[in-house]
């Protein structure tokens, strides 16, 4: 009995309150469900990255070259000197604070590390130390620190708990845009081989394949054939969609995870549908590609050099098929490259013709650059035209909120259009309080390669922001669908519906668009496109 | 039923205070937050917290059914779960009520009569705690649930559209009818 603790020794364990240390001395603790397993060093040497190796986050050597500061600082050194804005960053944060509570980890986590102006703070800290004077002379006065293992660490679990959404950036008053600062900090950690595989194998499967899954160009076409029948299915019409043609008008390209996951198939059935319709009633000529076949660009997640690859694939499908521009799908990231980096980066594509809707003669003037065309604006233009036969009762089931992904809100400003088009193709709309959406969105806590299973507990508490504005509404207006125009969206949203709000589901707007078209010669249509009875069919 | 009344009479109060205690469960900066921002949707967790504890306190006092309890307990419990929490941690704030109600009372609490109320008080107050910590598990239940359908949803329905899954069709071939396991008492027959 003596080895048996006294009551007051076992209670002594549960300790109620967090460390009140100061943030540089509290150390960084790897918490399993936290964080993304390493990168597969195979993918890794795939892209010619550096360093790729075997690592394990929670193991205590994580067997870095032996120059791994020389070459972090080098690398901190060049970005600096590349990239004005990065500089900019790293020196105008006067830590007002302005950012601090707007981010969705910080609110959803608790942790202080994730409110945005401590997270970049983690790499200033270390900017000062080695690139400014105050720092090198005065050290933790001035706010530096020095590059060590731990510092490595923290920046690591820390940078891989932020999604790039940029909401922090609309609330600091000197523009810093801390998802820039998070992309560069990523740049780094590639330098010595520390990505994690929920990127760089899908990278690796897009550079060498085509897209994140590395299906080939005849599955590809296998499963956009499932769909075929799916839909004659439904609807009793066959479409014929064209594969890799030579002169067609139009190179769509969309996010592969919209022909392999649900519920983003249903939105890619609803492209089909669209196409289709385009092609028979105004013999608009679209062209899927098996080689472009990924719209999405993980490259964004780990350098500027691997993003300008991963986009450059699709320009170039669109030179050699000859088309005139480029339609997108419904992605989140893919727009975000195209809006803020493609113009200067692989642009101005000037081989392609400014894009106009051979339909209606809309010219986008925004896509006067990139020569690419977001399918929400596409669709809404043609609604406005009175160019689509539509009956939004068919989608009377559904009572809708929207949730503005945060790549098309804030990184192309794409505000008004996908809720256009919800309004025209459906009856019932309810908005989320207003801090929740447009420009303020709250992220599904699950972009910019964070979308993994491991990570769970980061993505739901990531989420909470925003699944408790879609409660709000659920509870208030009995919303039961949530649409989103972002594959990541689609594949995130459920599950985090399924901790948060049971019974709300998820799908895309193009879905909603095909199951309201009304196409010439169809049959009577008794189900929408996930088979489920159409209202007032229930009984069929 | 005295102290019932006093709880009553100062509820703003002992809530206030139940709250500051919770939030103190969360680093300094993160406390000053969940305190600061009022609004619902900026801050959900304070504001989760704060409805939650107020109707936990009313429960307390009046009595209510176990629905009603899991309604107000459970948003409170969900977010811990996922915090960088232990078990304990997650769940131990309901005990702090105890304390808080003892030191605000401690006069009171001489007597005799109300000493027989504050114990069972205290009695349901260590119920609630063990509720929450039923919700507690089941909500680590469900997080690796998701986790596993995700997986699942992922890589199944991927296979199945592919055409590798093959259901049992509705009608058998004989060939494949299942043979019927024998009944108990049915073996001699």
């Amino acid at each position: 009995m003596s080895d048996f603790p006294k009551p007051d020794q076992l209670l002594s364990n549960i300790d109620r309150t967090p460390p009140r240390t100061d943030w540089m001395d509290t150390p960084v603790n790897i918490r399993k469900g936290m964080y993304c397993y390493a990168a597969n060093p195979k993918s890794v040497e795939y892209t010619h990255l550096p360093f790729p190796h075997q690592w394990n986050p929670t193991e205590e050597d994580w067997h870095l070259p032996e120059n791994w500061k020389e070459i972090l600082h080098e690398g901190f050194k060049v970005r600096l000197e590349r990239f004005r804005s990065f500089k900019i960053f790293m020196d105008i944060c006067v830590r007002c604070g302005a950012c601090a509570d707007k981010c969705h980890f910080f609110i959803g986590t608790g942790d202080p590390k994730n409110m945005p102006v401590l997270r970049a703070e983690l790499l200033r800290s270390v900017y000062r130390n080695d690139f400014t004077l105050a720092g090198k002379l005065l050290g933790r006065v001035a706010g530096a620190r020095p590059m060590t293992m731990d510092v490595l660490k923290e920046l690591w679990y820390y940078f891989f708990q932020c999604t790039e959404c940029r909401r922090c950036s609309v609330f600091c008053p000197y523009g810093i845009d801390t998802a820039e600062i998070t992309m560069m900090a990523r740049e780094l950690f590639n330098l010595i081989g520390l990505n994690i595989d929920w990127i760089a194998t899908p990278v690796a499967n897009c550079y060498r394949t085509g897209n994140h899954l590395g299906i080939q160009p005849h599955a590809f076409k296998d499963m956009l054939d499932f769909f075929v029948d799916d839909i004659e299915e439904i609807t009793g019409i066959r479409v014929e969609p064209n594969f890799n043609k030579k002169g067609a008008d139009i190179l769509f390209i969309t996010p592969s995870g919209d022909v392999f996951a649900d519920p983003g198939t249903y939105t890619c059935m609803g492209y089909l549908l669209l196409f289709h319709y385009l092609k028979e009633v105004y013999g608009l000529d679209v062209t899927w590609s098996t080689y472009a076949s990924e719209g999405g660009n993980f490259g964004s997640f780990t350098s500027h050099e691997m993003m300008k690859r991963l986009n450059s694939k699709m320009y170039a499908e669109a030179k050699r098929l000859g088309v005139k521009w480029i339609l997108g799908g419904e992605c989140g990231h893919m727009w975000r490259v195209i809006n803020q980096y493609m113009g200067t980066m692989n642009g101005p594509a000037d081989f392609l013709e400014d894009p106009v809707s051979p339909i209606t003669g809309t010219l986008f003037e925004n896509a006067r650059s990139t020569k690419m065309v977001h399918i929400s604006e596409f669709t809404a233009d043609l609604i406005k035209h009175g160019k689509l036969n539509l009956d939004p009762s068919r989608n009377d089931n559904l009572i809708l909120t929207f949730h503005d992904s945060c790549n098309p809100s804030r990184g192309m400003g794409m505000l008004d259009e996908p809720r256009y088009v919800i309004q025209n193709v459906a009856n019932h709309f309810y908005e989320m309080p207003p801090n929740t959406i447009r420009e303020q969105t709250f992220c599904c806590g699950s972009g910019s390669g964070l979308n993994a299973g491991e990570d769970m507990e980061l993505r739901m508490a990531g989420g909470l922001p925003r699944a408790n504005a879609v409660k709000y509404v659920h509870e208030k207006h009995g919303v039961n669908m949530l649409a989103t125009i972002c594959a990541i969206d689609r594949a995130a949203l459920p599950t985090l519906m399924d901790y948060w709000v049971p019974g709300v589901g998820v799908t895309g707007v193009t879905e909603m668009v095909a199951n309201a078209l009304i196409l010439p010669g169809e049959g009577e249509r008794t189900t929408n496109l996930r088979g489920e009875p159409l209202p007032g069919m229930e009984d069929e | 039923m005295q102290l019932n009344k006093l709880l009553s009479q100062r509820k703003a109060d002992m809530v206030k205070r139940w709250f500051d205690e919770v939030v103190k469960t969360y680093p300094g900066e993160t406390a000053q937050f969940l305190k600061r921002q009022k609004n619902q949707f900026a801050n959900p967790v304070g504001s989760t917290t704060q409805n939650g504890l107020e109707a936990l306190f009313d429960v307390l006092i009046q009595g209510g059914d176990s629905e009603a309890v899991n309604s107000f307990l459970d948003p409170i419990i969900r977010i811990r779960a996922l915090q960088n929490f232990t078990p304990s941690q997650a769940t131990s704030f309901i005990l702090f009520l105890k304390n808080i109600v003892k030191e605000s009372f401690r006069k009171e609490i001489a007597d005799p009569q109300v000493m027989e109320e504050y114990l069972e008080f205290t009695s349901r107050v260590d119920d609630l705690c063990l509720t929450a910590f039923d919700i507690y598990a089941k909500c680590r239940e469900t997080l690796y649930q998701i986790q596993s359908n995700e997986m699942r949803n992922r890589t199944f329905r991927a296979f199945e559209r592919a055409g590798l899954v093959k259901d049992i069709p509705d009608e058998e071939s004989p060939c494949l009818r299942p043979v019927k396991p024998p009944v108990s008492g049915d073996c001699n027959t």
